[in-house]
C-alpha cells in the first residue's frame, strides 16, 4: 500500500526523464527547463533554508545571552576593513599606555624593541626607549653577569623575576603575557576594550574576595585586576586628550598589532591576491568554456533506416 | 610510425594514463573535481609543512615560543603557519564533499577505490589531530589529552594503552616529540595510500552522475579535465586565500593562543570545527565505552556502504534517496554546531536525536532505494 501511494503521489513529477538522461537537450543551466511550480517550489525551499539558518543562529544567540558573561560590543575599529590597516599612530600611543601602566604587572615577552622601528618608533626612538631599560646579560670574561642598556634586539622585560614572583605580588592572580592577548579572547580587542572600560560596583548578592574587583566582561565577573585606566593617567606625548577611552582604544589597537605585526602586510596581500584572481578567474572560466563548447553543444539525433523496399 | 614520447617513456607513460591520455567519463559534474582539488590541499600542507618544520622545535618548553617565532621572525613565517592551518580547513572541506558525493552517487561501488577512500579518510583525520598538538597552545593539550584518554576506554588494557602512547604517565614532552614525528610522516603515507587510491580508480575508471556504464562516452582527460581541474584549483586556492589573509584566527580557538598549562583546564573543550560532529556524537552517548564506539563507528560505518544493492548506481534514480541524502547533510551540520555548545539542554537532547538520525541514516537508505526498486517494477 505504502509502495502504491509513493507511486501515485510521485508518479507524474518525479518519474519524468531526468534532463541529464538527454544529453542533446543539455543545457548550460539547469534551471531554465524548470517549470514555473518547480521553481517556485525551489525557491521557497531556498528561502526556509535560509530562515532555518536564521532561527538556528538566532537561537544560538539566545543561548549565549543566557551565560554569565556579558559579552563585549562589537566596535568600529578602523583596521576592521578588508583593506584596512591599523592606526599607526594609535599603536605609538597604545605602546605609551602599555608602557606607564600596563608594563607594571604585565610583560610582553615576545615583543622586541626591533618590533617597533618602522612600525610606531624610528630606529633612533626605539634604541632610546630600550636603552632605558637595563638588562641582565653575561657572564663576561670573568664570568659575572652584569647589566647593559638594553638594545634593539632585546625583548620587553618582564616586571617580575617569575610567575612565582608575580603571584606573590597580585594576591595569587597571575597577569597574563599582552604578546598574544588580542587572539588569546573571544571577542579580541572589543573584550580587551569592554575589560578596561567595563569596570562597576558588583551587583547586589555578589561577594567578591579581598583584592578582587568586579567586571562584567571578565569570566565569572571578579578579576584580580583593579581599574587602572583613567581620565589623564598619563599624558600622550602627540597631545591627543588622555580619556579612559581613549586609552583603553589605544592600548587595544597596540594589543591587537603586538598579536599579528604581519596585520598589514596581510592586508596588503590580500589586495594584490584580489586583483590577481579577479582577472585569472574569469580568464581561466572563459578557457574552460572554449575548450569544452563542442562537446557541451553537440548534438545527437537518432535517424532510423529507412524500411527497405517492399 | 612513431609514438609521442609521452606513450613510450617508461616514467611519463606512468603519468601519460593518469594525467593526459586517462579516458574519463564526459558527463562528470564539478563534483568530480574535488579528487584533484584534494591533491592540491595535500600539496599545500605538505610544501608549508616541511618549511613550518624548519624552524619549529617539538618541545613542551619551546613548541609555543618557536610558533610564535615562525610567526613573527621567518620571513613569510606567518603566512606559512596560516596557510597550513586554514589549509587543514579547506583539506576537510573537500573532504567531506568528496565523500558526499561519492555517497550521493553511490561511487562505493567501486569497491577498492572506496575502501582506500575511508582509509585516507582515517589517516588525514588522525595527521589533522597530532597536527592541533604541535603548537602547544591550552586546545592543543587539553585537546590531546580528552582524545587520548578515549582510549582508556578499551577493557583491561586500556590505561596501559594510554601510557604507551603517552610515552609517561600525562601528555608530556615524550608525547609532543613523537606526535611531531607521526604528523611528519603521515603525510607520505597519506601520499602513498593516494597513489593506491588512484590505481584503483584508473582500473574502473571513474563513475558519473548517471551511474551508468560510460565506456562509449569517454573523452580524454587532457585537455577537458586538466582545464577543468585548473579552474577548480583556482577557484579554492582564491578562497583558502581569502581565509588566510582576511580572517587567519576565524576557525581557530582562541585558548590556543594561551600556552599549554597542565593545571588549568578551559571551560570549553572542543576540537577543531572538522571534527566537532564526531565529538557531538561522542558525547551525547551517557558511557565512555560507548561513546568512543559510536565516535569510531561514525567514520568507519563508510565501510559498509559498497553491501547496498541497487537497481541503478546513482541517486539519479533514486528521489526518495535524494530527499534522504540532503537530511543526511543537514544531522552533519547540525551535530557539528552542537559539538561546539556547552553540554546543556536543549543540546545534550538534540545531539542524542542526531546521532541516532545520523546512524539511521545508513540503514534507511538502502531500505529506500529497495523499494523505490519495487515501485518502479
Amino acid at each position: 500500500m505504502a509502495a502504491a501511494l509513493v507511486r501515485r503521489t510521485t508518479a507524474t513529477s518525479l518519474l519524468r526523464i531526468h534532463p541529464a538522461l538527454l544529453p542533446q537537450q543539455g543545457n548550460l543551466s539547469s534551471y531554465s527547463s524548470y517549470s514555473w511550480g518547480k521553481k517556485i517550489v525551489l525557491g521557497t525551499t531556498g528561502l526556509l533554508t535560509a530562515g532555518g539558518l536564521g532561527l538556528v543562529a538566532a537561537l544560538n544567540h539566545s543561548v549565549k545571552a543566557t551565560d554569565l558573561i556579558l559579552h563585549p560590543a562589537k566596535l568600529p575599529w578602523s583596521h576592521k576593513g578588508w583593506f584596512s590597516s591599523i592606526d599607526h599612530a594609535s599603536i605609538r600611543r597604545g605602546y605609551e599606555v602599555y608602557k606607564q601602566v600596563c608594563a607594571a604587572c604585565h610583560s610582553m615577552k615576545y615583543i622586541a624593541y626591533r618590533n617597533l622601528v618602522d612600525v610606531c618608533h624610528t630606529e633612533a626612538e626605539a634604541k632610546a626607549e630600550a636603552e632605558e631599560q637595563f638588562i641582565e646579560d653575561g657572564p663576561n670574561d670573568q664570568g659575572e653577569m652584569f647589566k647593559r642598556p638594553g638594545k634593539l634586539s632585546d625583548y620587553l622585560p618582564n616586571p617580575y623575576a617569575n610567575d612565582e614572583a608575580a603571584r606573590s605580588a597580585n594576591n595569587g592572580a597571575l597577569p597574563p603575557d599582552l604578546s598574544f592577548m588580542a587572539n588569546a579572547r573571544h571577542g579580541g580587542e572589543d573584550y580587551i576594550f569592554a575589560l578596561m572600560t567595563g569596570y562597576c560596583d558588583p551587583p547586589a548578592g555578589t561577594e567578591l574576595a579581598e583584592g578582587q574587583h568586579y567586571n562584567p566582561y571578565f569570566p565569572g565577573g571578579a578579576i584580580g585586576m583593579a581599574q587602572s585606566l583613567y581620565n589623564e593617567v598619563i599624558e600622550y606625548e602627540d597631545g591627543t586628550p588622555a580619556y579612559a577611552s581613549q586609552l583603553a582604544k589605544d592600548v587595544s589597537t597596540f594589543l591587537r598589532w603586538a598579536t599579528e605585526p604581519e596585520h598589514d602586510q596581510r592586508k596588503r596581500m590580500l589586495l594584490k591576491v584580489m586583483v590577481f584572481f579577479s582577472i585569472v578567474t574569469p580568464i581561466l572560466y572563459y578557457y574552460k568554456r572554449h575548450k569544452w563548447v563542442l562537446v557541451k553543444s553537440r548534438k545527437l539525433a537518432f535517424k532510423p533506416r529507412s524500411p527497405p523496399p517492399s | 610510425m612513431t609514438h609521442p614520447i609521452r606513450k613510450t617513456h617508461p616514467v611519463i607513460k606512468i603519468m601519460n594514463t593518469a594525467l593526459i591520455d586517462l579516458p574519463a567519463p564526459i558527463n562528470i559534474s564539478a563534483w568530480w573535481n574535488f579528487g584533484f582539488l584534494l591533491g592540491m590541499c595535500l600539496s599545500i600542507q605538505i610544501f608549508t609543512g616541511l618549511f613550518l618544520s624548519m624552524h619549529y622545535i617539538p618541545h613542551i618548553d619551546l613548541a609555543f615560543s618557536s610558533v610564535s617565532h615562525i610567526c613573527r621572525d621567518v620571513n613569510f613565517g606567518w603566512l606559512l603557519r596560516v596557510l597550513h592551518a586554514n589549509g587543514g580547513s579547506m583539506f576537510f572541506i573537500c573532504l567531506y564533499i568528496h565523500i558526499a558525493r561519492g555517497i550521493y552517487y553511490s561511487s562505493f561501488h567501486l569497491y577498492f577505490t572506496w575502501m582506500t577512500g575511508v582509509v585516507l579518510l582515517i589517516l588525514v583525520m588522525a595527521t589533522a589531530f597530532l597536527g592541533y598538538v604541535l603548537p602547544w597552545g591550552q586546545m592543543s593539550f587539553w585537546g590531546a589529552t580528552v582524545i587520548t584518554n578515549l582510549i582508556s576506554a578499551v577493557p583491561y588494557v586500556g590505561s596501559m594503552m594510554v601510557q604507551w602512547l603517552w610515552g609517561g604517565f600525562s601528555v608530556d614532552n615524550a608525547t609532543l616529540t613523537r606526535f611531531f614525528t607521526l604528523h611528519f610522516i603521515l603525510p607520505f603515507v597519506v601520499l602513498a595510500m593516494v597513489a593506491i587510491h588512484l590505481l584503483f580508480l584508473h582500473q574502473t575508471g571513474s563513475n558519473n552522475p548517471l551511474g551508468l556504464n560510460s565506456n562509449a562516452e569517454k573523452i580524454p582527460f587532457h585537455p577537458y579535465f586538466t582545464i577543468k581541474d585548473l579552474f577548480g584549483v583556482v577557484v579554492m586556492v582564491w578562497l583558502l586565500m581569502i581565509l588566510v589573509l582576511s580572517g587567519p584566527y576565524l576557525l581557530s580557538d582562541p585558548d590556543n593562543f594561551i600556552p599549554a598549562n597542565p593545571l588549568v583546564t578551559p571551560t570549553h573543550i572542543q576540537p577543531e570545527w572538522y571534527f566537532l560532529f564526531a565529538y557531538a556524537i561522542l558525547r551525547s552517548i551517557p558511557n565512555k565505552l560507548g561513546g568512543v564506539v559510536a565516535l569510531l563507528a561514525s567514520v568507519v560505518i563508510l565501510i559498509i556502504l559498497p553491501l547496498y544493492k541497487n537497481k541503478f548506481m546513482s541517486s539519479s534514480f533514486y528521489p526518495l534517496n535524494q530527499m534522504l541524502f540532503w537530511g543526511f547533510i543537514s544531522i552533519f551540520i547540525l551535530l557539528t554546531w552542537i559539538g561546539a555548545q556547552a553540554i546543556e539542554e536543549p543540546f545534550y537532547t538534540s545531539a542524542q536525536i542526531l546521532t541516532s538520525l545520523y546512524f539511521f541514516y545508513f540503514i534507511l537508505s538502502p531500505l529506500l532505494s529497495v523499494l523505490w526498486d519495487y515501485v518502479m517494477e
